[in-house]
């Protein structure tokens, strides 16, 4: 238990600092922009009406204090450390005055849902079926399902989104390719509201799982056709053990555990996959409030957007290391 | 009948297709021998002499590219007769683990690591014992206690074991459903010489209590005077001698024994060693006649054309060589020994 | 070198099929250097209309010769595509070399900033990236960008066959027999260190292609430049498919998909003729 504890205890601290630089990181690019969001809302409101000059002095000089412009860089590198501990990114230019973080807070468990439930569905069939794949290697219905995936598995989830926007929206109009959920259902913790986030989730989810699905069946198959050599299926398999029994708990079972750390490593692109499948589809979640963000000229959202984004795949990574051990008793010893 | 293993001009090859290539390997080209009820033969021979196909044959474990091409090995069990050679894989499946079973090669990595023990006997044990639940588990401790073996060593992970441990583990885990014949494939290899002695103290307590046959392969001659009944000489895919141990250490009747057997080092002994020239021939293209005539010091002009056969040349004991009776042991034998076999 | 070449052509038929798919995109793009238009100009010819035998590959709402303007796209896109790769390699062998042959405290913390750039999510750091600069980011400083995050995964590779290069023994022979560690790090380890790097070199342009291509459909990327991105940005923004012009979106997907099959397909066949296992298993009758 106290290793484990200790492990425990390495990663987090690795968790820290990939927070910290990929916050660093961002908040550096957000810097280099030669365009400050002061000069954005000024020439938004000067383009609206005329002002005099004095308005706009102080308008500027309220700006620049609420957006924390007035200090050198790594005064303002400083304040975005201690603001990032509460997760204050300042207020939102696309809804000013309102704070970045509730927009993000908004629109994060959107997201959040789909990149879940797409990511378990995903990894959990794509791996069986590429574990069947991988065992029964003269079956023509797997050898067939894997031609499929080598085809399917390199386009980009943007083509594959706006693909099924095509079929389902002029095509064959069945499922809905816009929004979160109906127009006419209120939100909460209802039933119908329940169902109305299913119904118009399943297309961009679609979108996620035909992508992903291809990556993981290969990998698992490949993966597989390697262990089937190793000794101890072999010395199961000559000794007579049951072939399901061998399927299952010594092959696939000991074909999760690299695919385990390899759903860590691949959780950023999915990630991403997830934000351009959003923007598609305009699904109420981060990618759709990125776009907006970006093409608002909303420093604040966009970094918020960033930072959130980076805690939130660093900690899944976290999570899925701590697991790590308990499905592979051999890490347990270390 | 005492035979428990009657083999007769077996053939296994392996074919091979590759990048437009085709490659065939005699491994095993026409062996015919048996093995009796109750005794522990050994199989000896160089590494890439074909005797770890020759076990794989015997043990049903052939997988592609090796092939049986020719020939039977009749196995005579209790229940009934099964040539390996020709039966299906559902008749393989009975004999499995209850009759006939296998102690791998490296069992370092024979264990499932993410599994326990226990889980692992009842994968392997539970079907052929017809047991399940508490009274497997029950027969299981039994048996691993009449090996020495602590009934604790079901709730470890195999990574747990160390190495010697873990040879036990799959000694007890291939006898746990008393089978009649055994083959074992270097199960001493890459254990420390103490541990070593355990292991073949119950090998050798396998064939007492038990009552089991017992097939032992390794190219560690001094393991085969340790424990073998009889050992049969493997040189590129075939029979060559075959003799009771003591016999073939005494007074071999092939060349390639000779040198084999003066391999072992003795106590007292100062003088120096002759090597064999050469090395173990490609078993994609051996060598016409008897294939062991490159490197022979006794080689006449007949060996390199005809294939000597594996004659009975002395009770008990058979040898592959035209002039068997010119092979005089390379190093005296030690006077009791000698005195022994006369 | 050109004889394992020959013998993948003519026995691995996903070798050759993927190095056939590449060609022709590659073929496709070289046209360009021949192209009698000026891949920026607009309103050069009747717009949209379908393909025909005047106009191959159709022509767009701009007012642009489909079939040039795609080869213009597609020899941007793929050099976008190289230059990533390249910048990466030369990361990740740095990386990856020094950590396993150098060991100790600088492998340790060179594996940490490894796992760092791993965790990071990119994609977000790429908006901002081209939010802030707009129109000055063009395609070499978005390449050097995406070249500072595609190293991590084949950094770990490369250290751990270096690792194992480390301690084999020809490796103590050689340094043994006097040969200094640099030479012996291109003599005899770099063979072995080759193929991995191409392999994943390809794996590491469909990532880097298929990045840019979103980046820029979602019009984040200067949209002057013509690559596959922002041909199918335009013909949202033209809203191609409502007009009709479907050849617009349909041609540069499919050839895309072509490449990306094609890539794919190069990487897993060089893949497995590196690895031994695979080999034996391929071997049966």
């Amino acid at each position: 238990m106290k290793a484990y504890l200790l492990f425990a205890l390495k990663r987090f601290i690795q968790l820290v600092a990939v927070v910290f630089c990929g916050c660093s990181i961002a908040f550096l690019v957000a810097h280099l922009s030669p365009i400050s969001p002061v000069d954005t809302i000024i020439m938004q409101v000067t383009g609206r009406s005329a002002s005099s000059p004095e308005a706009i002095k102080t308008l500027r000089a309220v700006l620049t204090e609420e957006f924390g412009l007035n200090v050198p860089l790594w005064q303002q590198y400083l304040n975005f450390i201690r603001h990032l501990f509460v997760l204050d990114f300042g207020p939102a230019l696309i809804a000013f005055p309102t704070p970045a973080m509730n927009l993000v807070m908004l629109a994060l468990p959107w997201t959040f849902g789909l990149l879940l439930v797409a990511t378990v569905i995903t990894w959990t069939v794509g791996n069986i079926a590429g574990g069947l794949a991988g065992y029964f290697q003269n079956s023509r219905l797997l050898k067939a399902f894997g031609i499929v995936a080598i085809g399917i598995q390199p386009i980009p989830y943007y083509i594959v989104a706006f693909l099924l926007v095509i079929i389902f929206g002029f095509l064959w109009p069945v499922l809905p390719i816009s929004g979160g959920f109906a127009m006419d259902v209120a939100e909460g913790w209802t039933l119908q509201f329940a169902l109305s986030v299913i119904y118009y989730s399943i297309l961009p989810a679609s979108a996620l799982i035909i992508v992903g699905i291809g990556t993981w069946f290969l990998g698992m198959r490949a993966l597989v056709s390697n262990i089937i050599t190793e000794d101890y299926v072999t010395y199961a398999e000559l000794a007579g053990v049951r072939q399901g029994r061998i399927v299952g708990s010594y092959v696939i079972r000991n074909a999760l555990v690299p695919q385990l750390t390899a759903l860590a490593l691949t959780l950023g692109s999915i990630f991403s996959g997830t934000v351009i499948t959003e923007q598609v589809f305009t699904y109420p979640g981060l990618g759709s409030l990125l776009v907006r963000a970006v093409n608002g000229g909303d420093t604040g959202v966009v970094l918020a957007i960033s930072c959130i984004s980076i805690m939130s795949v660093a900690s899944a990574i976290f999570i899925i290391d701590l697991l790590h051990p308990l499905i592979d008793p051999r890490v347990r010893s270390e | 009948m005492t035979d428990i293993l009657t083999v007769e001009d077996l053939k296994a090859y392996y074919l091979m297709n590759y990048f437009g290539v085709n490659r065939e390997v005699r491994a095993v080209d026409g062996i015919s021998m048996s093995i009796a009820r109750n005794e522990i033969y050994g199989i000896a021979g160089e590494s890439s002499s074909g005797k770890t196909s020759l076990i794989k044959v015997l043990a049903a474990a052939t997988r592609p590219p090796l092939k049986i091409v020719g020939g039977s090995a009749l196995y005579h069990f209790k229940s009934g007769d099964i040539d390996i050679a020709k039966a299906s894989e559902r008749e393989l499946e009975a004999i499995r683990w209850r009759n006939l079973s296998y102690i791998m090669q490296g069992s370092m990595s024979v264990l499932n690591p993410l599994r326990k023990v226990g889980r692992i006997f009842e994968d392997f044990a539970a079907r052929p014992l017809g047991l399940s639940g508490g009274a497997f588990r029950q027969r299981v401790v039994e048996h691993l206690e009449r090996l020495k073996l602590s009934p604790q060593l079901l709730n470890a992970y195999p990574h747990e074991l160390s190495g010697g441990m873990r040879q036990r583990v799959t000694i007890g885990l291939a006898t746990v459903c008393n089978p009649e014949f055994i083959i074992a494939d270097e199960p001493t290899t890459a254990l420390d010489v103490v541990v070593q002695k355990d292991v073949l103290s119950l090998v050798k307590r396998l064939q007492t209590e038990f009552g089991s046959s017992i097939v032992f392969v390794t190219h560690d001659m001094a393991v085969h005077a340790s424990i073998a009944d009889r050992v049969g000489i493997i040189y590129a895919g075939r029979l060559v001698e075959e003799a009771p141990t003591r016999t073939l250490f005494a007074a071999p009747k092939h060349p390639y024994t000779a040198h084999l057997v003066a391999s072992l080092p003795r106590i007292g002994d100062t003088g120096q060693r002759p090597a064999l020239e050469g090395r173990p021939p490609s078993l994609a293209n051996p060598p016409a006649g008897c294939r062991f005539h490159p490197r022979c010091p006794l080689a006449l002009d007949k060996c390199k054309t005809e294939v000597p056969p594996l004659e009975l040349v002395a009770p008990g004991q058979r040898s592959a060589c035209w002039r068997w009776a010119d092979v005089r042991p390379i190093v005296p034998a030690p006077a009791k020994v000698a005195e022994a076999v006369r | 070198m050109f004889s394992v070449l020959r013998d993948l052509i003519r026995y691995n038929a996903e070798f050759a099929i993927g190095l056939v798919l590449v060609g022709l995109v590659i073929l496709f793009s070289l046209l360009s250097f021949v192209s009698p238009v000026d891949p920026t100009a607009v309103s050069r010819v009747a717009p949209d209309m379908a393909p025909s035998l005047d106009y191959i590959f159709g022509t767009n709402s701009r007012g642009q010769d489909m079939f040039w303007q795609l080869a213009f796209a597609f020899r941007n896109t793929l050099t976008f595509g190289l230059t990533v790769a390249f910048f990466s390699r030369i990361i990740a062998i740095a990386v990856g070399l020094l950590a396993g042959y150098l060991g100790g405290w600088i492998d340790r913390s060179l594996m940490f900033v490894t796992d760092i750039f791993v965790a990071i999510p990119i994609f977000p750091i790429l908006i901002l990236f081209y939010f802030v600069l707009k129109t000055n980011a063009n395609g070499l400083s978005l390449a050097l960008l995406m070249a500072c995050f595609g190293w991590p995964y084949d950094a770990r590779l490369i250290r751990s066959v270096a690792l194992g290069l480390r301690y084999r023994e020809f490796s103590r022979q050689a340094l043994f027999a006097g040969m200094s560690p640099v030479k012996i790090m291109f003599e005899e380890h770099l063979p072995y260190v080759m193929p991995i790097i191409f392999s994943t070199a390809l794996a590491n342009m469909i990532w880097s292609i298929g990045l840019e291509v979103t980046l820029a459909v979602l019009g984040f990327t200067n949209l002057n430049i013509p690559t596959v991105g922002t041909t199918l940005y335009w013909a949202n923004n033209h809203s191609a498919l409502v007009v009709g012009t479907w050849w617009w979106i349909a041609v540069p997907v499919a050839i895309v998909v072509i490449l990306f099959v094609g890539l794919f397909l190069l990487a897993v066949s060089l893949n497995e003729y590196i690895d031994p296992r695979s080999r034996l298993r391929r071997m049966g009758a």
